[in-house]
């Protein structure tokens, strides 16, 4: 693993993404399979299991190394597997290896061994290693790679290194597995295109371009098809004959956080749709699926809290055709087809297709998505009738149509220190409106400010603290925010009984009097709920 | 015999032997100094008379010019010098060219000042010779046992690989002017590199004494003279304040390389944004350290700047004597 252990070192130093391509492409031509296929899937975040744990890091040092020494080593590099790394001494009576051994070997070796042979293993593998080698095992055994790879981008990077085209390396990733030895044969010319024979496979998704003043005049009503744009997560279904896989729009599996979706379709189909959660029989806001979408395995109770539910809107396979060069409206036919045989699903609904015969009536429906429609729609989607279905982000085909975000002026009430890089700051805070002549929280968000902005409004909280607590502190209500956001929801666990969702802070307000900043009954006009809003029922299936 | 510690005190100036009346690489002008080796924070302009290697006195001269001192003794090592009634002479400390490790001799008692060292090949500087004594006074730049330098090699074909995969950007190596600059040159050299090593106005007339000292560094082109165009893919070498100011800005894709024993630290390197560190040191690593105190064997140890709680706790495991000397103004961080 030799290889790999520079390349991870070179990576974690270096600036650019097409320095840090370079390499990896680099070492990709220069190591042979399987070791290259596993570096990618450790780079990649598709190794999913950790060799050893922190713990047996710290047994097998402290059999080896003083403790005192250590304990002033570590205070100095300031992280353990840097300091192990560097320290660890060689023991001449202790058995060493010539060299390592291949990426390959030491992934078998670890995952097949018991908890005293890993221990053995990882002291042989730090014996026979290098600083920088120690370092990388040690990075690699805890899953703790932290080089700036993204899986997308290292789809990319595979894309570059055999000329072929990102979407086709989406198509297929989630089919094959490490050590992907099929994949680098087709990458390289010498075998052919993988072939994902689960019949599973993914699609690589058609994306919209956002709605620019200039765009309006050459969308004509008739050429068109409206929808509502849903503020869930884009994600694709493609069922079996009884099995399903459930795939975000990067083409990830995401099946088993959802199993609800993914049991008991009959059929083959590929659909694109969008991933919501459904409470009492509503489709609920982001924040429910929120809830869902931090769970690698949901428990049970929150199946039944949060059950998912899909709102399918496109169709790209339908039993053996594959409907992806029909137009637009041909393959809703079969879309709308296919959900009427499942209508009783309560899993599923049709994105229902809006009236809108001019420009004009085009921004009275994004008004209303604005205004009063439900809290999971943030504007509206147009598409193309004639338009196929093609990958990536073409030109002229889809359009997004988000509302305009609202905004309030807030009083800032409390702060609270930040984490990793700001943790120095204070950079986390709490606004509110006036009520009665008092102010009531609505809401908390991060700065998204210039350091130079941070620091003064940092040394502002200093100087305006009135209590602490912790490290949270309550300052003078002085200081205004502009306060955008998307939308408005009624919550009980706020006093004012208001919640905004992303709320962010656009502009400190340092020339506003804080007595001038808005009353809380600014919110009422244009709180949103699913069970209220006329437009809801535009969406139940 | 009186010991070491009758005749030697630490002072402001810097450590005096009171025997011979001068003083080891002080930190203020005085009458006397021995010069162990010409880093700034050991050789400083201003002294009346300096007794150093032939090698430091030429280095002194460059960096403070003729006028440096009233008087230039020099002393070759293993040559030997009445110093009133004590003797000093030089061995060598293989730190930079010229460096010297001070042996002063009294009453028969015998005390080492190294200076700088370091225990690793190094094709500009004589090899460290261990010397039996009494007291042995040894720095601790590096002395924490996560110090441990790779090979010179494996770290300098680092820096080969990476222009041959980069050929498109303009090498910007971070070296100490002294010392360092010309020791990753000619260790460049004997791996084969061949092409001219582009540098910065401030390492050149350093280079040219070692040349004149009869030390091939090869070609050697002041990046003011060329078209900065041409320099994607080259190795520039520059002081490391240089890495990140204006000067570096008209250089061509630059990838940040620095050569320092610091650059072992990741948060380090990365703090100073540099892409490719090279762990190569001109001091003793943890290892090397332990391995000097054992080869010089000297009963008591007296550690000067750096790191030396790490130092004094091994060295007394070790069964030496061992205690820090507080001596102010030597460099312990980012220093040559
Ligand atoms: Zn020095
Ligand atoms: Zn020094």
């Amino acid at each position: 693993m030799d290889a790999f252990a520079s390349l991870l070192d070179r990576l974690y130093f270096t600036q650019g993404n097409l320095a840090k391509a370079a390499l990896v492409k680099d070492y990709l031509a220069r190591t042979p399979d399987p070791d290259r296929g596993y570096a990618v899937a450790a780079l990649a975040g598709s190794l999913n299991f950790a060799f050893f744990k922190r713990s047996t890091i710290k047994e097998v040092v402290d059999e080896r190394v003083d403790p005192h020494l250590f304990a002033l080593s570590r205070d100095y590099v300031g992280e353990t597997s840097e300091t192990v790394a560097h320290i660890w001494p060689e023991n001449p009576a202790a058995p060493r290896l010539d060299r390592l051994p291949a990426l390959h070997e030491v992934i078998d070796r670890f995952s097949a061994a018991t908890r005293a042979e890993v221990k053995e293993y990882l002291v042989l593998l730090l014996d026979s290693a290098t600083s920088e080698q120690r370092w990388a095992l040690l990075k690699l055994g805890t899953g703790g790679l932290r080089v700036g790879i993204s899986a997308r981008f290292m789809k990319t990077i595979l894309a570059q290194f055999g000329g072929k085209d990102v979407s086709d390396i989406e198509a297929l990733w989630h089919g094959i597995s490490p050590p992907y030895e099929e994949l680098f044969a087709w990458l390289e010319g010498r075998g052919p295109e993988p072939r994902v024979n689960d019949g599973l496979a993914f699609h690589p998704l058609m994306l919209s371009h956002p709605v620019e003043e200039s765009d309006l005049p050459s969308i004509a009503a008739g050429d068109f098809a409206a929808e509502w744009k849903y503020d869930g997560i884009r994600v694709q279904l493609v069922t079996r004959n009884g099995s399903a896989r459930l795939y975000s729009r990067n083409g990830d599996n995401i099946s088993a956080a959802f199993p609800e979706l993914v049991v008991q379709h009959s059929g083959v189909a590929a659909l694109d749709g969008e991933l919501l959660v459904k409470r009492s029989g509503e489709i609920g806001p982001f924040n429910d699926l929120q809830q869902r979408l931090n769970r690698k395995q949901p428990s049970k109770k929150l199946l039944e809290s949060h059950p998912a539910h899909l709102v399918v809107y496109d169709m790209l396979q339908d039993g053996p055709d594959d409907l992806r060069a029909l137009s637009f409206i041909e393959r809703r036919a079969h879309l709308e087809a296919w959900h009427r045989a499942r209508h009783y699903d309560q899993r599923l609904s049709l994105s229902p297709l809006l009236d809108f015969t001019s420009i004009a009536s085009l921004t009275d429906l994004r008004a209303r998505a604005d205004r009063s429609s439900a809290n999971y729609i943030e504007g509206v989607m147009l598409k193309r009738k004639d338009s196929p279905y093609v990958a990536g982000r073409p030109k002229g085909h889809w359009f997004k149509w988000k509302r305009d975000p609202l905004s309030v002026d807030a009083v800032l009430m409390y702060a609270q220190r930040g984490s990793g890089k700001r943790s120095s700051f204070y950079s986390d805070y709490t606004f509110g409106l006036w009520s009665d002549g008092q102010l009531l929280p609505i809401g908390k968000a991060y700065s998204g400010f210039t350091d130079q902005e941070l620091r003064r409004l940092d040394s502002w909280i200093r100087n305006n603290t009135i209590s602490q607590f912790g490290p949270v502190r309550e300052v003078a209500r002085h200081l205004v925010f502009e306060v955008a956001f998307d939308s408005v929801h009624r919550s009980s666990r706020h006093k004012s009984g208001y919640a905004l969702r992303f709320p962010r802070i656009s502009r400190i307000r340092w020339d506003k009097p804080a007595e001038e900043a808005d009353q809380l009954s600014v919110l009422q006009p244009l709180v949103q709920d699913s069970i209220t809003a006329g437009v809801g029922s535009d969406i139940q299936p | 015999m009186s010991h070491p510690k009758e005749w030697m005190s630490v002072r402001p100036e810097g450590l005096y032997c009171s025997a011979g009346d001068f003083y080891v690489d002080p930190v203020r002008a005085v009458a006397r100094a021995v010069i162990t080796h010409g880093h700034s924070d050991h050789a400083r302009p201003g002294h009346g008379e300096v007794i150093a290697t032939a090698e430091t006195l030429a280095i002194m001269g460059v960096r403070y010019g003729s006028g440096f001192c009233d008087r230039r003794t020099p002393l070759d090592y293993g040559g030997v010098m009445d110093m009133g009634p004590a003797k000093l002479s030089f061995a060598p400390a293989g730190h930079i060219l010229g460096s010297a490790q001070a042996i002063i001799a009294h009453d028969g008692g015998r005390i080492v000042v190294s200076g700088d060292y370091k225990r690793r090949p190094d094709p500009t500087a004589r090899a460290f010779e261990a010397v039996a004594c009494d007291v042995f006074v040894t720095e601790a730049t590096f002395a924490l046992p996560v110090f441990r330098q790779p090979s010179v090699d494996a770290e300098l074909i680092k820096l080969l690989t990476s222009l041959a995969l980069f050929k498109d950007r303009c090498h910007l190596v971070g070296v100490y002017s002294l010392g360092k600059c010309q020791r990753v040159m000619m260790e460049l050299r004997r791996l084969g590199y061949v092409k001219p090593f582009f540098v910065h106005g401030a390492l050149i007339k350093m280079c040219e004494l070692y040349e004149t000292l009869g030390y091939r560094l090869g070609e050697i082109v002041p990046v003011a003279s060329v078209e900065k165009a041409s320099l994607a893919g080259e190795i520039v070498l520059a002081p490391p304040s240089a890495l990140s100011d204006r000067w570096s800005r008209n250089l061509p894709n630059v990838l940040t390389v620095m050569a320092s024993g610091w650059m072992q630290i990741r948060a380090r390197a990365r703090q100073r944004m540099v892409e490719l560190p090279l762990v190569i040191s001109d001091h003793a690593d943890w290892d090397e350290l332990i391995a000097t105190l054992k080869d010089v064997g000297a009963p008591e140890v007296w550690i000067t700047h750096g790191r030396e709680d790490a130092l004094t706790y091994i060295a007394a495991k070790l069964g030496y004597r061992a205690r820090a000397l507080s001596l102010l103004g030597f460099e312990e961080e980012d220093g040559e």
